[in-house]
């Protein structure tokens, strides 16, 4: 599945794995930065905050903001530190009545 | 337990330039960066970016990639992907790495953490969409992505350069949305000498302009009350220049207003701190070699007050030569021989910093936000309650977590301490230095109890150290 995205890879041809996210089937580069990779998808929004339930996204890519938290396997981590591994299982913090965030 | 002469936390400029200053002194260094590969985050990925990347990115990067094949010492270890938790008296540092806790101690430490995009709270930038500069900068470097119709916000030589690199690649942003007034500029003016010895730097900074300006990007300057909606994600920027209200559709914001001193680690072991009224950050105390107070602890780079990339790694190496007479290594009249040339080009590169300073201050609105303005993202704690919070007799940002919340989230205060101190002081009339900061404990990034449970000695599965 490929959403129209607000970003444009410079290099598209690239070994590509499948993951899931939010339950739905990408296609994201082998090995990058997960964060990046799920923007290039056309994921903007990772998670919800506990707090209001807003949408949120990477902002920093640097791993010091916490906003592109997402699940990986159970275990909630900073996307942009994360790389992309086939068959990674990822989920949305805050959507599955999640409150660890 | 790893053990070394000098641990350095960051693999940015200042940490691969002081690693390799003292491994050629002798030291045995174990460098610790969170990161897959060298480079910080002004260098990230600069190892093994294609071509067409490098391109794009110009030589101001690629002339990183000298630091990061330096590291390749047989005195230096260094360890990438390692998230560093705690600092303690010895000096020695926990850390997780692989999925499982580790720690490591030296004779000397120096932090060499690098900084954070100054916080730039303004309506709707939580909003997924709305990034930092630094974030665009990041996405090239490391994932060569390019953000389509974007429009840059804020102020600050780091804005010209994204553009001039989107520009490049074939994406120029949709506009320039510059907080910096003709006041600032006329302010600015009165450092010129010193802006005039750093010539290279305003040189490079007019030469991006001309880029912008070929490519026909829109600059609107003075920008005030700049405002971002959308439903879910960003969707306008709006903002009032020139005496009119502009509104801009667009996919992603980048906001920029100057980058300040990350100093969590720091902190966490009690480094002192003051304001820098200029700067409007707070930077630790240090001596001309970067000694903190604790004299094992050592700071160099943007860490230590922003100089840059060259100034911070003419800092690590001054700090790795002072090191390494602390530990014998070397005569003081050795140490001074090196430093000197360093010094002079320190200089050099600091001098037209107070320009750059007066030219791009930071925004205004952003540094004491309207009351419905989020300050704290992670909460959703916003300027008004902080406001509320100080009139109720709160007293310092310590004591406003017992009210709200702020700084307790994940981020753990990165992100909005220095509102938070800002919006205190402002409301009380007192000083930033009066007021104060967060309170900075371990751990210093999350960790697991299966990471703490899987305790390794890394000395044990892999290559000793030189020692």
């Amino acid at each position: 599945m490929k959403t129209a995205s607000p970003f444009r890879e410079l290099e598209t041809d690239v070994p590509r794995v499948r993951v899931r996210f939010a339950g739905k089937d990408l296609m994201l580069r082998d090995g990058g930065n997960l964060a990046a990779e799920l923007l290039a998808a056309g994921v903007l929004s990772f998670r919800q905050t506990p707090v209001s339930g807003a949408e949120r996204g990477p902002f920093c890519m640097m791993g010091a903001c916490f906003d592109c938290l997402v699940e990986i396997d159970g275990v909630t981590r900073q996307a942009c530190m994360s790389e992309v591994t086939a068959g990674m299982d990822i989920g949305m913090p805050g959507t599955e009545g999640d409150v660890d965030a | 337990m790893l053990e070394a002469d000098l641990l350095v936390l960051g693999a940015g400029p200042a940490g691969m330039a002081a690693a390799r200053t003292a491994a050629d002194a002798g030291l045995s260094v174990l460098l610790l960066d969170e990161q897959a590969r060298p480079g910080g985050q002004i260098y990230r990925d600069v190892g093994n970016v294609p071509e067409d990347r490098a391109q794009i990115l110009g030589s101001d990067y690629t002339k990183g990639r000298v630091l990061a094949e330096a590291l390749d010492h047989p005195m230096i270890r260094h360890l990438t992907g390692t998230t560093i938790w705690q600092i303690e008296a010895g000096p020695r540092v926990s850390f997780t790495r692989d999925g499982a806790a580790s720690s490591a101690k030296a004779k000397r430490l120096l932090i060499a953490t690098g900084a954070l995009e100054r916080p730039m709270p303004v309506p709707g930038w939580t909003l997924p969409g709305v990034m930092t500069a630094g974030a665009a900068q990041i996405l090239l470097k490391q994932s060569g992505l390019m953000c389509e119709r974007a429009v840059l916000a804020g102020s600050g030589p780091l804005l010209y350069l994204i553009a001039a690199q989107m520009c490049r690649a074939g994406t120029p942003p949709l506009a320039l949305v510059e907080t910096q007034t003709f006041a600032d500029r006329q302010a600015a003016l009165r450092h010129l000498t010193g802006a005039l010895r750093g010539w290279r730097l305003v040189a490079k900074g007019l030469g991006l302009l001309a880029e912008i300006r070929k490519a026909g990007v829109p600059r609107y300057t003075g920008a005030s009350a700049i405002a971002i909606e959308g439903k879910v994600q960003a969707e306008t920027i709006s903002f009032t220049s020139g005496g009119k209200r502009h509104n801009l559709e667009c996919a992603t914001v980048l906001l920029h207003h100057g980058v300040v001193p990350n100093t969590q680690a720091a902190r966490s072991i009690d480094v002192p701190h003051h304001w820098n009224e200029v700067q409007q950050c707070f930077v630790p105390e240090k001596d001309g070699w970067g000694r903190t107070q604790l004299p094992d602890v050592f700071i160099a780079g943007d860490g230590a007050g922003i100089g840059g990339a060259t100034a911070a790694q003419l800092q690590g190496r001054l700090a790795a030569l002072e090191i390494a007479c602390d530990l014998g290594k070397t005569t003081p009249a050795d140490r001074d021989r090196n430093a000197a040339p360093l010094k002079r080009q320190m200089e050099t590169e600091l001098a037209a910093r107070p320009f750059i300073d007066k030219a791009y201050p930071a925004f205004r609105e952003a540094l004491l936000p309207a009351d419905d303005t989020i300050v704290c993202r992670c909460e959703e704690v916003t300027a008004g309650d902080i406001r509320r919070y100080a009139g109720l007799g709160c007293l310092g940002p310590n004591q406003t977590k017992a009210f709200g919340r702020p700084g307790m989230g994940p981020c753990q205060g990165r992100y909005c301490g220095l509102t938070v101190t800002n919006l205190l002081a402002d409301e009380s009339r007192r000083s930033q230095d009066d007021t104060g900061y967060y309170r900075i404990r371990p751990p210093l990034k999350p960790v697991t109890l299966g990471e703490l449970a899987a305790m390794t000695d890394l000395e044990t599965d892999e290559q000793e150290p030189v020692t």
